[in-house]
């Protein structure tokens, strides 16, 4: 698993929901253990997009629950485009 | 023979104003004459008429995320709601019997202005998913709501620049129908920016005085020429007396009673007779069981426009008669400018904290008293007043009236 692609959603959802940093692992989902709520996870995902140059469609949104699914999907869209 | 209503007190305060940053600041910087107004600096105010305004003293303390998903409008009403709540004691309280009215003139304007510059310049993948509940005009009650966790019900009465008395009124009215034992009540808005500012400006209501913006704000005075705009919030505890009571709570006095009427005149400008607002006095008197005679203080709406004044100093001859000369009157809005859908509450906290204080802040910048308004405005130095009861007045934009009245 990509540590830059960790870190920059780290940074992300520092900036857009307040998640420490260090509460950022693989095996956290966002809405139960992170606390980001269904309005947040929008930012979440645009500014992801932003940084990591990928698109996420909203269908595919819903299947990330952890942070770990967001990664891998970011690595496999970015390895796609 | 009918039930008297139930006692409702005022057990919290909390404000954030062009004068401070909390209640005890502002009332320091309305005792102390001190003027929130200044020069606007932001880079849109040079192709505007009107270069001035009344923003908050301080920073708002807030959390990142809280400042990020919340207009300013609600980050105002949280700020001033955290300090009324702390201020009544933070009590444990049953959920389903606290309500909260908190209102605002114009709703979440700057969001809605910012935003609309997303979607045109960026797109609208880029528009903030956060929007809607930020520019809604309930917004910033169900902010507040959602802080304390009320759930005996959360509103937002819109009446412009009355929307701050309405809410409190409407506080007033939930808890004697015995709908719930505690209502944090109140106003808040935050609308300096250009839009709001360009359309006042259009319609001759703001103060020009570009050069010297403290002395702007010039209710009942000859040479007033238009309010100055500011923002704010601020909030109360409204609470049933026998549940303030039982939890040993300190009281600043008691929301005596409401009178709220309509002008059916014309959308923006006042009743010169000064009717509607007059009937909004007679019934705010009734409301609270008081006569004329218990009247010591009135916080006028006093917004320092010309025809506004005017019309108010004749309705309140006309709902107190000739008692209206033993009245001390003053305007808040001399020093804060007029926080719109705020003046009413802020006015209302300031209301509370003369009686008890038995001090009027005077009004700033009244050089001359209009010769044709017949009130004893308080100015230059603070006046002691005695006991008894004082009046708040708030009117908005679509003819709204509405009466506050408060004993100690």
């Amino acid at each position: 698993m990509s540590q830059d692609v960790l870190a920059g959603l780290a940074v992300i959802l520092e900036e857009v929901a307040g998640v420490d940093p260090a509460d950022v692992t693989p095996e956290k989902t966002f809405i139960d253990d992170l606390d980001v709520d269904s309005l947040s996870m929008v930012e979440v995902v645009v500014a992801a997009e932003e940084k990591f140059s990928v698109k996420i469609p909203d269908d595919d949104v819903k299947s990330l629950k952890t942070v770990g699914d967001a990664v891998s999907y970011i690595q496999r869209a970015g390895v796609a485009a | 023979m009918t039930t008297p209503p139930r006692q409702v007190v005022v057990t919290g305060l909390g404000a954030t104003t062009p004068l401070g940053g909390d209640v005890a600041s502002t009332w320091e910087g309305l005792l102390a004459g001190r003027s929130g107004a200044r020069r606007l600096t932001e880079e849109w105010i040079e192709q505007l008429p009107v270069q001035i305004g009344a923003p908050l003293a301080t920073e708002l303390p807030l959390a990142r995320v809280e400042a990020r998903t919340l207009d300013r409008s609600q980050q105002m009403a949280l700020v001033a709601a955290r300090e009324a709540w702390a201020d009544a004691g933070s009590p444990e309280v049953d959920q389903e019997r606290l309500a909260a009215c908190v209102a605002s003139g114009i709703g979440g304007v700057i969001t809605l202005l910012t935003q609309h510059d997303v979607l045109r310049e960026k797109g609208a993948r880029r528009v903030s998913p956060h929007v809607v509940p930020m520019l809604m005009p309930n917004g910033p009650a169900s902010t507040v709501g959602l802080e304390f966790k009320a759930k005996a019900g959360v509103h937002a009465p819109v009446s412009a620049c009355a929307s701050g008395s309405e809410a409190i009124a409407l506080g007033l009215d939930i808890i004697r129908a015995g709908r719930a034992d505690v209502v944090i009540a109140g106003g808040t808005e935050a609308a300096i920016a250009a839009l709001p500012i360009a359309g006042f400006a259009q319609m001759q209501a703001l103060s020009r005085r570009n050069d010297s913006p403290e002395s702007a704000s010039r209710p009942f005075d000859k040479a007033r020429d238009g309010f100055v705009l500011g923002e704010g919030a601020a909030i109360l505890v409204l609470e049933a007396a026998e549940h303030a009571a039982a939890r040993g709570a300190r009281v600043y006095g008691a929301l005596a009673g409401a009178g709220i009427s309509s002008d059916a005149y014309h959308v923006a400008a006042p009743d010169p007779t000064g009717a509607g607002a007059a009937r909004a006095v007679r019934a705010a008197l009734r409301s609270a069981s008081l006569e004329p005679s218990d009247i010591v203080h009135i916080n006028a709406h006093a917004t320092s426009t010309p025809a506004g004044d005017l019309a108010e100093a004749v309705a309140l001859r006309t709902a107190l008669g000739d008692h209206i000369d033993a009245v001390a009157v003053t305007s808040t809005k001399s020093m804060t400018g007029h926080l719109l859908g705020a003046a009413g509450a802020l006015e209302a906290v300031v209301s509370i904290l003369a009686l008890r204080e038995r001090i009027v802040p005077a009004t700033r910048n009244l050089d001359a008293l209009d010769d044709e308004i017949a009130l004893d405005v308080v100015s230059i130095d603070n006046r002691k007043i005695g006991t008894g009861a004082a009046l708040s007045n708030s009117f908005g934009f679509g003819g709204h009236d509405v009466c506050l009245a408060f004993t100690v």
